[in-house]
């Protein structure tokens, strides 16, 4: 690699992580200058110490969060580009099922996680569909798009060469999708997240296994804000490493093509 | 696909068939446009002709229609003296180049010119052989793995040439390839077409906006008018072909560019 792309890498890793390590010195330092109670605002190093002290629970948690999480990306994935194919294939079912497909997205999780926990007896289960039903949309609204957004000139191309449907959707269709579709998934893993966290707030875990959200609980009803903040440090840092693995996923597949990655000429 | 000298085998009585033969065929589109009155028009094998008019003469779709990708609303349209499938079950291929060099932008040069094989389901093997020759004929050998990204608007031009070259045609179809190209690209490209049409003896039909372009690559120019979109006129350029670059230097050439700019101001006038 060439020096210059080197330093441009370095640059946007170094920059974000300056401003981070600035932020958290500030909030150290404003916390003990003004004397903040530490259960309303938890100094970084006191949340520090819980992380170390607490760390093979909060893992754990971590650990059974994530699954849920990553369980109902995987369906949100398969699901959701099935149905999104199914969508391409006929006008008329798109017309038909699309609104219903909305629907689950503007419906407040918060309000329906009660009642799929009620319907699901097994727990786990009943969070996944929970994490499920946020995070399909966008997979199913964006992978519906791309498969649409194919330039009609390779469009007529692939008629003239009489290709089939498979073949035109194997080298035609897909590729074309995939930018859409890595956009939807950047989306839905972190709404996958959210889910998984959301729905065992509002449904509990059934005691047996318990997950950050649980732990977020449990510490706030103990006043142990430092572990409360702590169980947040670890989400947050979920989110942003499932974000990253779908971003550096995009760049491996659209890397070499697509505008998107490779950004205005030098 | 049968080998070449056995579709340019003459008939039994010494002629060789027609390449295109339009039949009185018109085009009248489903909103009620008529794009065009009765054309009769025949393609010799091995002529380059070009098709050049105002806008809306109808030139497009007369192409179209000899590439089989419409449907004439009345008379027909024959190729070697049979229809469409006829052809194509008898080994003759036609390409057609649109304007747009329609590059697959996630797939490698190569690749892109592969397509019609891969389609068509030839072993990856056998077809890399054709695809490096096409390259060869368009001076892209050294691009072969690049993506269209990383090449010139040129570039990009022959590298569509290649993919229709790809599957040895006997019909070559272009629609103003070089339309959006800078005047010495054009040039350039243009050089390159004669020589290799006449190399392959292939039947080329362009259509084109330029006069200097119409004259310097076609025995024949063919002049439309538009409303409804007709022939208007034919010119014949007699230079021997392949034109040499030296053509388009000479008082002849400067001749037949005033005579056809004459042509086309009157067809432009004959519409409306």
């Amino acid at each position: 690699m060439r020096p210059l792309a080197q330093s441009e890498t370095a640059v946007s890793i170094m920059a974000p992580t300056l401003v981070g390590v600035v932020l958290v010195a500030f909030w150290e330092i404003a916390c003990r200058a003004w004397n903040v109670p530490v259960f309303l605002l938890p100094k970084p190093s006191d949340i520090a110490v819980t992380l170390a002290r607490d760390w093979p629970t909060l893992v754990g948690a971590l650990g059974i969060t994530l699954r849920v999480a990553l369980q109902a990306f995987a369906v949100s994935i398969v699901l959701g580009t099935l149905v999104a194919f199914l969508f391409v294939q006929s006008r008329i079912i798109e017309k038909s099922f699309f609104p219903y497909a909305v629907l689950l997205q503007v419906t407040p999780i918060v309000a329906i996680a009660p009642l799929i926990v009620i319907l699901i007896k097994n727990t786990q289960a009943a969070l996944t569909v929970c994490a499920t039903v946020i995070a399909i949309f966008p997979i199913i609204s964006n992978t519906t798009l791309g498969l649409r957004s194919v330039d009609p000139g390779l469009v007529n191309l692939f008629r003239m060469n009489r290709a089939g449907r498979m073949a035109t959707l194997l080298r035609l269709r897909i590729p074309s999708a995939l930018p859409y579709f890595f956009g939807g998934l950047r989306i839905s893993s972190g709404l996958a997240l959210i889910g998984a966290v959301v729905g065992e707030f509002v449904a509990g875990t059934g005691g047996r296994s318990s997950g950050l959200a649980y732990e977020i609980l449990q510490s706030g009803f103990q006043l142990d804000i430092p572990r409360m903040f702590a169980a947040l440090v670890l989400i947050t840092l979920a989110g942003v490493g499932l974000f990253v693995v779908m971003v550096g996923l995009s760049r491996l597949a659209l890397g070499h093509w697509h505008e998107s990655e490779i950004g205005a000429e030098t | 696909m049968l080998a070449r000298s056995e579709r340019t085998e003459p008939r039994p009585d010494g002629a060789v068939a027609p390449a295109v033969e339009v039949l009185s065929a018109d085009k009248i589109f489903p909103n009620g446009t008529r794009a065009l009155a009765p054309i009769a028009l025949t393609i010799g094998q091995g002529e380059l002709v070009t098709l050049i008019g105002p806008s809306g003469c109808g030139k497009s779709t007369l192409l179209k229609l000899m590439a089989n990708l419409i449907e004439p609303s009345d008379g027909r349209v024959l190729w070697w003296r049979g229809g469409y499938d006829q052809m194509i079950a008898g080994g003759r291929q036609v390409a057609f180049v649109f304007q747009d060099p329609t590059l697959m932008p996630w797939a490698r040069v190569e690749t892109n010119v592969r397509l019609p094989l891969d389609l068509a389901g030839m072993a990856k093997d056998a077809a890399r052989a054709r695809v490096m020759t096409a390259l060869a004929r368009v001076g892209l050998t050294d691009f072969a793995r690049h993506y269209p990204r990383q090449l010139s608007g040129g570039m990009k031009m022959r590298a569509s040439i290649a993919r229709s070259l790809v599957i040895e045609p006997d019909l070559l179809l272009m629609d103003e390839p070089f339309g959006a190209l800078d005047e010495f690209t054009r040039n350039r490209l243009d050089d390159d077409l004669v020589k290799l049409c006449f190399e392959r003896k292939l039947t080329t039909v362009f259509v084109t906006h330029s006069i200097y372009e119409a004259v310097f690559l076609s025995s024949r120019v063919i002049v439309m008018a538009s409303a409804p979109g007709r022939i208007f006129s034919t010119l014949a350029i007699e230079e021997p072909q392949p034109r040499q670059e030296s053509f388009r230097n000479s008082a002849r050439f400067a001749e037949y560019c005033r005579t056809l700019s004459g042509l086309l101001a009157k067809a432009s006038v004959a519409g409306a």
